[in-house]
């Protein structure tokens, strides 16, 4: 069944993604999509939806929803709390990582999110109409999303109704998103560089700056010397997120979803796939040390990350909200033996009570 | 001379296949040489896991599904191809774009005329004589690098860049053309301005209306032309299929 939201506050650096727009790369278009997959795919997981479904990313502070028809699951993944407003009056909590259900006239206000990208997971997805095979939100050019702009007052978005009537509330750990260096492949122009640049790239911490959105991110740190003023540019050729590009002033810029498909600085070293989410959360000021790898560790690294992921959605947990415990207990046959078959329930350690009633 | 392409890594999920480093219309038939075979590899069912395929002046960019695809293979086969793979014999499509002069749409003829000593007419008329080579799709969506623009009129770019360029402009700098799709800031040059839209979202298959590859000629249209070829898009009864000329033999 359809369902419906309605945005009453769109907050800010709120708009809906997806896994991207791929295919039209060779007519400028850029892919756009999550900054961090796999955090979105928690929350469309607990969501109980399927990886990649359309959510809402949110990269300040965090919008305003109220249910014009429900009943909705939603979820939050990321350093991101919101409060859910019942109809009765009634408010609640919902932090992170667990889903709650939200009926008709329920509305939705969602915090600030701390240092960096964050989720928010609508039943059914976020059904706004593909365009161009995606429904990614790219605010360049207006394409994708909500009339291609980030989330705003009266927008509304089409989702699905949460499935059969179930109590039963899904919840995880947080995503361990590994630390360490982010790893690097050297190349495409890494000979447009002195070896000391490298040396000095790959041995000092730099700084994420303040000057940083979808399309990249600029870090300070020291400045890194071409191999000749004439290597500081190139030819335009190939680019893609991840790739770090340095200007003349050697101060490198990591492109992130939302790039440019072709760039005329040289870059020096390309983030690999399992790193690039980790570029979603880097606020000002938070050090960067890069560490270079080969094709087969970034492989390795990239099959790591997908195992964790496959852990962490294994680790699932049902739970019982409180407020429904009465109807469960009117119907406490039949949800004994659906905890058995999920088996995330009985499972675990019993869930404390999460919800903080005011 | 003819150098052997090279393989570089753009990271875990992208090669690089470079044919040299300038702007030359050989280097570039390469490119496109090796653009034509993987297309029919990919169309073949060959080459699953490949998700994008971007030609450049100089290059091609694979992008790859690295979940799906051994970078390390693919990175073998690629530099086997390349080297297989003659320039291609395709000249692409050929368009034939209006394109109005008007001082309010040509705000920097002008001075590009007066910089090389030229009248305004002169300067059109040179530009309209030139067919353009589309290098590449870049910078923005559906934006044409576009190679031919005769070496009088080669301009660098603006000193302080214009904060608004009007979408649909026609832009010059060095021995480049190209026309901006989308109102954005830009340094280029500006001689004029094209009614025809350069990227539309709701043409699924090719929103770019160019493509590396195709061959561009400018006519020059006066304002009512202009206006009544914008109004004759918007209101559906031209389209862009009307500005496609039959190749016309090498």
């Amino acid at each position: 069944m359809t369902g419906l939201i309605e945005v009453i506050d769109g907050g800010l650096g709120n708009a809906i993604q997806d896994a991207g727009r791929f295919g039209y790369r060779h007519q400028g278009l850029a892919v756009s999509g999550f900054l961090d997959r796999p955090l979105a795919d928690c929350a469309n997981a607990l969501a109980g939806n399927h990886p990649a479904a359309a959510c809402i990313e949110m990269r300040g502070l965090g919008p305003t929803l109220a249910v014009r028809c429900g009943p909705l699951r939603v979820a939050l993944a990321g350093n991101v709390a919101a409060t859910i407003l019942r109809a009765n009056g009634s408010s609640q909590a919902l932090p992170a990582w667990q889903s709650a259900t939200l009926e008709d006239h329920d509305s939705l206000k969602v915090g600030a999110v701390a240092g960096g990208t964050a989720y928010l997971a609508i039943s059914g997805g976020c059904a706004v109409p593909r365009q161009l095979g995606s429904r990614s939100t790219y605010q360049r050019t207006g394409i994708g999303g909500i009339d291609g702009h980030a989330l705003q007052k009266g927008d509304s978005i089409p989702c699905s109704q949460s499935g059969k009537r179930d109590f039963r509330e899904t919840r995880g750990e947080p995503l361990d998103h590994g630390d360490g260096p982010i790893r690097v492949m050297l190349g495409p122009q890494a000979a447009h560089f002195t070896d000391e640049a490298i040396e000095t790239f790959l041995n000092t911490p730099y700084s994420a700056t303040a000057e940083q959105d979808r399309m990249g991110l600029r870090l300070a740190g020291p400045a890194l010397a071409h191999a000749s003023p004439a290597a500081a540019d190139i030819v335009s050729d190939g680019v893609m997120p991840g790739a770090i590009q340095v200007p003349a002033n050697g101060l490198p810029i990591i492109l992130l979803a939302d790039c440019q498909t072709v760039g005329g600085y040289p870059k020096i070293a390309t983030v690999i796939s399992a790193d690039l989410p980790r570029l979603a959360h880097c606020p000002p000021g938070s050090t960067i040390q890069f560490q270079s790898v080969d094709l087969a560790a970034a492989r390795h690294a990239l099959a790591e990350l997908r195992q964790r992921w496959t852990d962490w959605a294994r680790a699932l947990q049902t739970f019982l909200p409180p407020g429904s415990l009465d109807e469960a207990a009117l119907y406490g046959c039949n949800l004994i033996s659906g905890m058995v078959d999920a088996g995330g329930f009985l499972r675990g350690t019993p869930p404390d009570l999460p919800w903080e009633c005011s | 001379m003819s150098h052997l392409p090279t393989l570089l890594p753009l990271g875990d999920s992208a090669w690089t296949v470079e044919f040299g480093d300038r702007i030359d219309p050989a280097l570039h038939a390469r490119v496109m040489g090796l653009n034509v075979a993987l297309h029919v590899a990919r169309d073949a069912g060959d080459l699953a896991g490949i998700v994008d395929l971007v030609p450049t002046f100089r290059s091609l960019t694979v992008h790859y599904d690295p979940l799906a695809v051994d970078g390390q293979l693919l990175g073998t086969r690629l530099l086997q191809m390349a080297e297989a793979a003659g320039s291609t014999a395709s000249e692409g499509r050929h368009w034939l774009l209006p394109v109005c002069c008007d001082a309010d749409l040509a705000p920097d003829l002008e001075r590009l005329a007066e910089a090389k000593g030229m009248e305004p007419a002169q300067v059109i008329a040179l530009l309209t004589a030139a067919t353009y080579r589309v290098y590449m799709i870049g910078f923005m969506p559906g934006f044409p690098y576009m190679g031919g623009l005769p070496p009088q009129l080669a301009m660098p770019r603006l000193a302080n860049p214009r904060k608004v360029v009007p979408a649909r402009s026609l832009a010059v700098t060095g021995e480049m053309c190209a026309v901006y799709p989308w109102e954005s800031p830009g340094g280029w040059n500006l001689l004029g301005r094209t009614p025809v839209p350069l990227f539309e979202a709701a043409e699924e298959t090719a929103p770019a209306l160019l493509e590396s590859g195709d061959q561009v000629r400018w006519r020059v249209v006066d304002r009512a032309e202009y206006e009544h070829i914008a109004g004759e898009l918007a209101a559906g009864r031209l389209s862009r299929a009307n500005f496609h000329i039959a190749g016309e033999a090498a």
